[in-house]
């Protein structure tokens, strides 16, 4: 399975004619971005109110891309998408730079969960989502990490029971990015503690809009609150939706941490490239320099160069594995390697931004322009090198799949997981 | 290096790279080191009917392309010189065909010596430093009436004293000339310098009153400031892909070493410490073959964003390959700073190419200032 959509694509206009379709549609029907979106790191969302506004005027946005046909351009046409090459969703991207666009739709509603229902979905349970997902009715969240593991998302420990024709689960998952505001979730569970960990895991959909799903919101030290918790106590959950096979959850698992990794390059997700504020941080660290007052020295230049030559960086060897997976000239496992440089790269960029405002990064006013908040930008800056997998996960993949170095010596090989040792849990 | 070649362009590689292989192996590489012109002529003419010598000229010229993208096609033969630490001018034959062919109606006999291999050509663009210990005059062209007279100092030039012929990039007033000058007119003299690259011939050259006849222009007097700009993306297209070569050198032979050596009792390679430092170098690595074949591409097809992208893969390519070159030769330990071990004969190519046609920090500035007038614009 890769990247790439099937060659019975359905092209009926060239690539020119579609640019100039989707750039008449963008410029009649979205808004010039805000040039304040979207810069730094998990900054403080507006108001709860603001913020479901904005998320449904995601949801119309993502409703009028689907009845316009540009939304899921390289999804199958019998689930409602277009079935383009993915070409044509690079082109939409480039027509999109410097628009407002459904962001908080893209991950991880459309990758990785999209994506992996694509791969493991039955012909039933595709036909009920993925058309619901193009249309911004669905959306969708990812129940993967657990207070209790860390990067060990093998060692899951929320657990579903068989109970006749449905599944009883109880566990909690944390690090769900708005869940809040979210419709379903893809869930990974144990349902077998009598296995090696790998193999005693199940994947389930779940509906987050419901009474024994209760979801807690996490506040980051920055004073975002976009991440979540969620308890599930007693969630009843039909066969009918599990994805995948019984026990082999771990299947499913790894082609999702992989359409997680690759988003920026998948062909299932609509991300504006080139040089609005959402591909690029350059506009961003410009302003700071600028309002900082240090545009003219050759220190700060210096920095601005060293910035814009990671970025680009970056974003070559993203291409690079992006077509390596797809031409099978990369294993999956190369994935690891746009993470890692993603995770380095960003987190430098964070301090290049705190570089520029001297003192003023750290006690600052409102009226500081793009200086204030430089500070809590860097002492958020390790969520590049957390988030989606921390870049030591990355290093041991790269190390022992990429260049097949003896792995770590495991502690709970062909044991069964019941008897793992594991973290006490947590209070 | 390419990750998605066309099979003509995968077949020219590989026959490069076995005529290297077989050619300037390893030991003749370190021999090459006591030799005062680092290449044999015939080597040199083998390669050129490889096609070493006509990817950047029109096939109504003598030269032509695998792909229809010469210069990317070129960037094939570039890493396999890294690669092996080969020998030859490939770099500074290439920029100045290139230049003449785009006037070869009047270079005609010059650029078919070059693409056939009977000649090779150096180009003098860089000048000692006002201000520096080696400061001297800069390069003055001017015309005399029916001759053109060069005057100044150029270096350090690469295979300057193995060239037959030298383009050297100076000045008419305001503006940029180019002009080709045999190494044996009247008036050149040719100082060898030493290089830290034991195949490659340096030197300072200076230009003492040497006149030529007007045909020696290449394009109009003055009005040359375009084609050097252009020379010199190749130049540092081709320089980044020789780097890489060299790199990718440098990074499989420490791999290969960290699973054959075992301390204290398990070999290299299970260390964590160390394989966590494999993977930094593994995605810097690829990081740099990445952008190295996106400037290399963006070049080629003369993309608005050529500029932008060549000097982040020379910035890039500069500053992480050194780092990667000096994790490795600390992977290895003693034997890493031998001269018996292979390792610096790669590491010699990285480095001399970091200093070559601006460094990191250079390009880092010129990156801020391409981005600046853009945000403005």
């Amino acid at each position: 399975m890769t990247l790439e959509t099937s060659d019975r694509a359905h092209v009926t206009e060239t690539l020119d004619e579609f640019r100039a379709r989707a750039r008449a549609w963008i410029e009649s029907n979205l808004e010039r971005s805000d040039s304040s979106a979207y810069v730094g790191v998990l900054r403080p969302e507006a108001s709860d109110e603001e913020e479901l506004a904005l998320v449904q005027r995601e949801r119309d946005i993502q409703r009028a891309m689907f009845d316009a046909g540009f939304a899921g351009i390289c999804f199958p046409r019998e689930y409602g998408g277009q079935e383009l090459p993915r070409a044509y969703q690079r082109v939409f991207d480039e027509e999109l730079a410097g628009y407002e666009y459904p962001s908080r739709l893209q991950v991880p509603t459309f990758v990785p969960c999209a994506a992996v229902l694509l791969e493991f979905g039955t012909e039933e349970q595709k036909r009920r989502h993925i058309p619901a997902i193009l249309k911004g009715e669905e959306l969708w969240m990812q129940m993967l990490s657990e207070p209790s593991g860390g990067s060990d998302v093998a060692a899951a420990v929320t657990t579903a029971v068989r109970d006749g024709d449905d599944w009883i689960l109880n566990g909690s998952k944390i690090w769900t990015t708005g869940a809040w505001w979210s419709d379903w979730a893809l869930c990974l569970t144990r349902t077998n503690w009598d296995v090696p960990k790998n193999r005693g895991l199940t994947v389930f959909m779940v509906p987050l809009k419901q009474p024994s799903v209760e979801v807690h919101r996490i506040e980051m030290l920055s004073g975002s609150r976009e991440f979540c918790q969620e308890f599930l106590t007693d969630v009843r959950v039909p066969d009918g939706d599990r994805l995948g096979e019984v026990d082999d959850g771990w299947t499913v698992g790894t082609r999702w941490m992989f359409h997680e990794r690759m988003y920026r390059n998948s062909p299932y997700a609509t991300i504006p490239a080139g040089t609005s504020r959402g591909a690029s941080r350059m506009p961003e660290l410009f302003a700071v320099a600028r309002d900082a007052g240090r545009l003219d020295d050759p220190l700060a230049r210096d920095l601005l160069g060293e910035a814009r030559m990671l970025e680009l960086v970056k974003q070559s060897l993203e291409q690079r594995v992006s077509t390596g997976v797809a031409t099978r000239t990369m294993s999956d496992q190369a994935a690891s390697i746009a993470r890692l440089m993603s995770g380095v790269v960003e987190s430098r960029l964070v301090t290049i931004g705190y570089e520029f405002t001297d003192a003023n990064g750290a006690a600052w006013d409102e009226a500081d322009g793009a200086v204030a908040q430089r500070g809590v930008d860097h002492l958020m800056r390790q969520v590049w090198c957390i988030a989606g997998g921390t870049t030591e996960m990355a290093r041991n993949a790269i190390s022992e799949r990429v260049l097949g170095m003896p792995r770590e010596r495991s502690h709970d090989p062909n044991i069964p997981f019941r008897d793992v040792p594991r973290s006490r849990p947590a209070t | 290096m390419l990750l998605d070649p066309s099979p003509d362009q995968e077949f020219f590689r590989e026959t490069t790279a076995r005529f290297l292989a077989e050619k300037v192996p390893p030991d003749e590489v370190r021999r090459l080191r006591d030799d005062p012109n680092g290449f044999a002529p015939d080597y040199w003419r083998a390669g050129a009917e490889l096609g070493w010598t006509g990817l950047l000229v029109d096939e109504d010229l003598g030269g032509g392309s695998l792909s229809g993208l010469g210069l990317v096609d070129l960037t094939l033969t570039a890493h396999e010189f890294g690669r092996r630490a080969a020998p030859g001018p490939l770099c500074p034959t290439n920029v100045v065909a290139e230049m003449l062919g785009r006037y070869g109606h009047d270079h005609r006999e010059t650029l078919s010596s070059l693409v056939a291999g009977r000649a090779t050509a150096a180009w003098c663009v860089d000048e000692p430093r006002t201000g520096s210990r080696t400061a001297a005059a800069p390069v003055d062209i001017r015309i005399d009436g029916d001759e053109v007279v060069v005057n100044g100092t150029k270096r350090p030039v690469e295979a300057g004293g193995t060239a037959d012929v030298l383009l050297v990039t100076g000045r008419t007033g305001q503006g940029a000339t180019n002009a080709l000058v045999p190494r044996q007119a009247g008036g050149v003299t040719v100082t060898p310098l030493r290089s830290i690259d034991v195949t490659r011939r340096y030197a300072a050259i200076d230009f003492d009153e040497v006149r030529l006849p007007l045909t020696s222009l290449v394009g109009e007097a003055g009005g040359g400031a375009d084609d050097a700009t252009r020379a010199r993306r190749t130049a540092i297209v081709v320089s980044c892909a020789e780097s890489v070569g060299a790199l990718q050198a440098v990074f499989d032979l420490t791999v290969a070493w960290a699973f054959d050596r075992y301390s204290f009792g398990r070999p290299l390679a299970s260390y964590q410490e160390l394989k966590h430092r494999f993977a930094d170098m593994k995605t810097s690595l690829e990081g740099s073959h990445a952008i190295a074949d996106r400037a290399a591409g963006a070049v080629a097809t003369a993309s608005s964003d050529a500029d932008e992208l060549v000097c982040a893969a020379k910035a890039y390519i500069g500053q992480y390959g050194s780092e990667l070159v000096q994790d490795c030769i600390q992977i290895h330990g003693g034997i890493g700073v031998t001269y018996e071990h292979d390792l610096h004969l790669y590491a010699r190519r990285a480095a001399a190419n970091r200093s070559g046609f601006g460094t990191p920090a250079e390009h880092r500035a010129r990156l801020a200032d391409i981005v600046e007038l853009r945000e403005a614009s």
